[in-house]
């Protein structure tokens, strides 16, 4: 997979930590190796909206990837309930199913941003990047191991 | 059969593979069906109800599954167990995005959670809702898709919501 500038936390120069939500273990995965070639780190991951909810209050993430269409609690209705909880969360809502209404109700239920399945890495990075803002910046690429500095 | 409602998900699994494999595919034989459906191998089937009623079957055998779920992950030995999860999110993908086109021509469904069939699979078809089978040459090999779907006429003006 292609590797990418690794955005890392302002504040800290720390990986940034992503919460991964999809009912599917195959897209979470996908998702895991994408965050890793933007040099983050999974905080946490849920299958449903409910354990998200848990989740996030228990790994405080700088930023979720949640999936919509999920069993139990659907991820809009999950991404409503830790906004209320937590009002500068920072999520990206990740579904195959993208009609307009979708989208809409999303945003207004507190989502930053709306990223389309199949998910090229390169649209996440900046939708990332964007959501995240000023709390992230470029760190420096890692050096290949034996390289002359 | 109404074309306008097929359409969409023949350009959805088109693109989506393409995509998701980094490689073109092309459309290969297409043919109606009456009888009930045996699959190849690893069928993800998908049902929808609303607007439209009907199910979509993916169906790959067991190499080609392998083969798309390695293509998938990106990882040549990709965990058997993982194979079938693969072909259910590549239903998932496919299926998504033409909801997403003909929710924006006005049709409001619900998609199911996919289900994995390694058997026969499917009730028999409705008089009404033969099933068109198609296949798609990909770099991996054959993927064949089953549609049988129809416009659900007591649900129009109903204004069921969509998923």
């Amino acid at each position: 997979m292609e590797q990418f500038a690794p955005i890392v936390r302002s504040k800290d120069m720390r990986p940034v930590r992503y919460l991964v939500v999809d009912d599917s273990i195959f897209a979470r995965k996908n998702l895991a190796r994408m965050i890793e070639s933007f040099g983050g780190q999974v905080a946490g991951e849920a299958g449903d909206g409910c354990t998200a909810i848990t989740e996030y209050s228990r790994t405080q993430p700088d930023i979720v990837l949640m999936d919509i269409t999920m069993p139990q609690m659907e991820g809009i209705e999950a991404a409503e309930r830790i906004v209320r909880q937590a009002p500068d969360a920072r999520i990206v809502m990740v579904s195959s199913v993208g009609y307009q209404e979708n989208i809409i109700a999303a945003l207004q239920k507190g989502a930053r941003h709306f990223v389309q399945k199949p998910v090229k890495a390169e649209v996440l990075y900046e939708v990332v990047k964007y959501v995240l803002g000023d709390a992230a910046t470029l760190g420096a690429e890692a050096t290949p191991a034996g390289a002359i500095q | 059969m109404r074309m306008d409602l097929i359409q969409p998900f023949i350009n959805a699994a088109d693109a989506v593979l393409a995509q998701t494999l980094q490689a073109p595919t092309t459309v290969g034989e297409v043919s109606m069906e009456e009888e009930a459906y045996r699959t190849k191998g690893i069928a993800a089937l998908v049902r929808v109800a609303g607007d439209i009623e009907g199910r979509v079957i993916f169906d790959l055998e067991p190499a080609t599954a392998r083969g798309v779920a390695s293509r998938l992950t990106g990882d040549e030995a990709t965990d058997a167990a993982m194979v079938p999860e693969a072909i259910c999110e590549l239903a998932n993908q496919v299926i998504g995005n033409a909801v997403t086109v003909l929710n924006d021509q006005g049709f409001h469904f619900k998609v199911m959670p996919p289900e994995i069939h390694a058997a026969e699979c499917g009730a028999q078809n409705t008089e009404d809702t033969e099933a068109l089978v198609m296949s798609f040459e990909t770099v991996t090999g054959t993927v064949f898709m089953n549609i049988a779907m129809r416009h659900n006429r007591r649900r129009k003006g109903e204004g069921l919501a969509a998923d």
